[in-house]
Parts: C-alpha cells; sequence; structure tokens
C-alpha cells in the first residue's frame, strides 16, 4: 500500500503525547524483546531505535485492543487479527498502567464517541448544540444515535 | 518504514462509518495523467482505491498537518491536499461536480487528528465550566437572582471564548485555503473570578502590601481594614502617609550613608 512516507516521517518529529524507552517485542516468528524508543504522536504510535532520529515503523491505533498482560507488560493488538500481539515492556508498573489508559484514549474513534457525548451532555443541559458555533452540527460523522422514544 | 498495513486495509475495507466516499480524479506524482479511483475518508487517513470493489485500498494519504486549497488547473473542480516543508508532496484531486468538490474539501479541512481533539477539548471545558458554574450557584454564594444569571453569563463566555475555526471560504477567491493545522491560543480563564465577586460592580484596587498581610485573604479587595475607613479624605489620608514614610526612606538611600 502506498502512502505518504515524507508526511508520517515528519509526524513522527513532532512532540509527542507520550514517549518512553521499553522494551518491544513484535509478532514474528523468533522475535525477540529488543530496547526501543516508542512515541505517540495523534493515533501513531512509532517506535524507534534508540540511537536513531528515523523511526524503523509505525502503528496506526485505531481498531485495535490494549491488554494489560503481566506486571511491566502490555500489548496491542488488532481486531482482524487478535493474536499477533505486539508486546511492550516497562519499566515498572505504574507507567505500564498509564500507557495503557493513553493508548486506549488515543485513537480517532475513541475521540470522535467523546466528542458525541460531551455534545449529548452540552445539549441535554442547554438545550443548544455546541457544535454549532464551530459549523460542523450537520455531518454525519457526529450525529447522536437516533433516540429512543 | 513499516507501517501495520493489514490493520489499515482492515480499517479502510471494514464497515465502520466513513466521513466520505466517492469518486475522485487523482493526478499521478510523475506524468499529469489523472486516474479515477475511489476515495473513502475515515479519519485522519484517506484511502484510495482502484474500484469502488477492491478489496485493499492502493494507497493511503495521512492527512495530519495538510492545507486543502482549491486550485487552478485545466481540470474542472480541482482541489489539492498540499504539505508544509521542504519537498513537499501535492496531491492534486478533481471531483466530478460543484458539490462533491466542495464537500471533499469541507470534510477534508476539518479531518485532521488535530482539529478534533481541539473541538473535544473545548467541548470538555464548557461542559467543567458548566457542571462548576452550577455546583458554585447551589452553594449560595450569589444573591436570590444568581444562581440563573450565573448559568446563562457562565455559557455566554464559554460561547464568547470558542477559538475561530475555518468557515466555508467565499467562492470569489480562486485560490482558498482551508488551514488544517490548530494554532488557536485559549484565551485565560477569568470568568471564575467574574462570578465569585460583584457582579457589575468595578473592582476597588489593589491594598498596599503592608495591609495585604495582616489581611487573611489574599489579594482580597474587600478587606475588614477599608470599610473602617467611609471617606475618600480617610483612604488618601492613610495611604498619603505610607507613601510618605516610603518616600523618605528612598531618599535617605540616595543620599548614601550620612556622617
Amino acid at each position: 500500500m502506498r502512502y505518504n512516507e515524507r508526511e508520517l516521517l515528519s509526524l513522527a518529529r513532532q512532540p509527542a503525547e507520550k514517549a518512553a524507552e521499553v522494551l518491544m517485542r513484535v509478532p514474528k516468528k523468533g522475535s525477540v524483546l529488543k530496547k526501543r524508543l516508542v512515541k505517540l504522536v495523534v493515533n501513531f504510535l512509532f517506535y524507534f531505535r534508540t540511537d536513531e532520529a528515523e523511526p524503523i515503523g509505525a502503528l496506526l491505533l485505531e481498531h485495535c485492543r490494549i491488554t494489560k498482560e503481566e506486571e511491566n507488560v502490555f500489548s496491542i493488538s488488532f481486531v482482524e487479527e487478535p493474536e499477533r500481539k505486539y508486546c511492550f515492556e516497562c519499566a515498572s508498573e505504574e507507567q505500564c498502567q498509564e500507557w495503557v489508559e493513553a493508548l486506549k484514549r488515543a485513537s480517532y474513534e475513541f475521540m470522535r464517541r467523546s466528542l458525541i457525548f460531551y455534545r449529548n451532555e452540552i445539549q441535554k443541559m442547554t438545550g443548544k448544540d455546541p457544535l454549532e458555533q464551530f459549523g460542523i452540527s450537520g455531518e454525519a460523522r457526529f450525529q447522536l444515535a437516533a433516540p429512543k422514544h | 518504514m513499516k507501517l501495520n498495513e493489514r490493520s489499515l486495509a482492515f480499517y479502510a475495507t471494514c464497515d465502520s462509518p466513513a466521513d466520505n466516499t466517492g469518486f475522485l480524479y487523482k493526478r499521478g506524482e510523475r506524468h499529469t495523467a489523472y486516474h479515477r479511483r475511489w476515495f473513502v475518508l475515515k479519519g485522519n487517513m484517506l484511502f484510495y482505491f482502484e474500484e469502488r470493489e477492491s478489496r485493499e485500498p492502493v494507497g493511503v494519504i495521512v492527512l495530519e498537518g495538510c492545507n486543502v486549497e482549491l486550485c487552478d488547473s485545466a481540470e474542472n473542480f480541482a482541489f489539492a491536499i498540499r504539505f508544509g516543508g521542504t519537498k513537499c508532496r501535492t496531491y492534486v484531486l478533481a471531483a466530478e461536480s460543484q458539490a462533491a468538490m466542495e464537500s471533499w474539501v469541507k470534510s477534508l479541512s476539518r479531518a485532521s487528528f488535530d482539529y478534533l481533539r481541539l473541538v473535544v477539548r473545548e467541548l470538555e471545558k464548557q461542559l467543567e465550566e458548566m457542571r462548576w458554574g452550577l455546583a458554585s450557584a447551589c452553594e449560595g454564594r450569589q444573591g436570590p437572582s444568581g444562581s440563573w444569571r450565573l448559568k446563562s453569563s457562565v455559557l455566554e463566555q464559554s460561547a464568547e471564548r470558542l477559538p475561530a475555526l475555518p468557515a466555508i471560504l467565499p467562492k470569489e477567491n480562486g485560490c482558498a485555503v482551508w488551514n488544517n493545522t490548530p494554532g488557536v491560543h485559549r484565551p485565560p480563564d477569568t470568568s471564575d473570578c467574574n462570578e465569585c465577586g460583584d457582579e457589575g460592580s468595578p473592582r476597588p484596587p489593589p491594598l498596599p502590601p503592608r495591609r495585604r498581610a495582616s489581611n487573611s485573604e489574599v489579594g482580597s479587595t474587600r478587606a475588614s481594614g477599608a470599610e473602617n475607613l467611609s471617606t475618600f479624605c480617610q483612604l488618601h489620608e492613610q495611604y498619603g502617609r505610607e507613601v510618605a514614610r516610603l518616600r523618605q526612606n528612598w531618599l535617605e538611600r540616595q543620599r548614601g550613608p550620612q556622617p
């Protein structure tokens, strides 16, 4: 699949939501834990060799499952292939929990759901649609589910 | 750089709702020939397929940080997705109608994660302020009609502070730009203080340092000390004495140690 690599590399250089040095294992036969720098930018998780400026790879965090595994370890898998897990070992259990929380909220889909939720809440409280001021209240992607009467 | 392509392909083709779909002509990178492709916009990813029924996308354009512009082209209803930086790639696309072009330009310019995050944070803040506003109203810090006025003032202030987001641009301008990047500075949150004080009345000037130290309320403008001095003249006299003392100290320091 073709993609705009230059722009993705540029994105990898931007300030991260979260970054850390961890041990990472990819879901490939015979792969082992390796020291990597992981960086969360928008809905991408970039991973670098610790001494390199350019990432080795990027994971788009949509339709993925973040699972807390054993102590200090969490994994990322994708819904269409749940057995293929990217494993991450953190320096501490606390750090591990923080990453799990952050990654669960990192997807575009999660943000969209949050927006719909807040819109709904504000509308209930005020009777006004807060998205009108942004000029996006008509967009299909922000529509609330059909109300049950 | 590796990308989780299988997952990307799944994301593109699964039945999660797309933000826009349709046929667009895409100009090739090296050759100027246009190819008709089926485009699917999901979140900040613009996928394109050879055919509508294709199982896998030919490619994807990550839309983060792009500008969407109308462009001058021999092709009708053309627009461009432009990225900043050196050697920037520009994707030139053309729709099949004016309406389709406008729809695509609108949805692409608002597709970035950053944009959505901006909107979500603003709504989050509004909701929080409303809940806070109601909570403080219930504590009875306002006058008899205070609670209702408070609620509406919180909402009005929130509305005023919404960032100016890209609006639909006029058509007379041949080259319209929708800026996809956020850069909105949020004004400082001063609404909370206004709600605590007397609504509508001007704040008295801050007290001189000496008086503030003896007063338990830091930075309070309704100090009990000031209330004892009922006339301006008395206040003037009181502050005047302090100023004279400070001035005297300063002059002595300027003169240096006396023999």
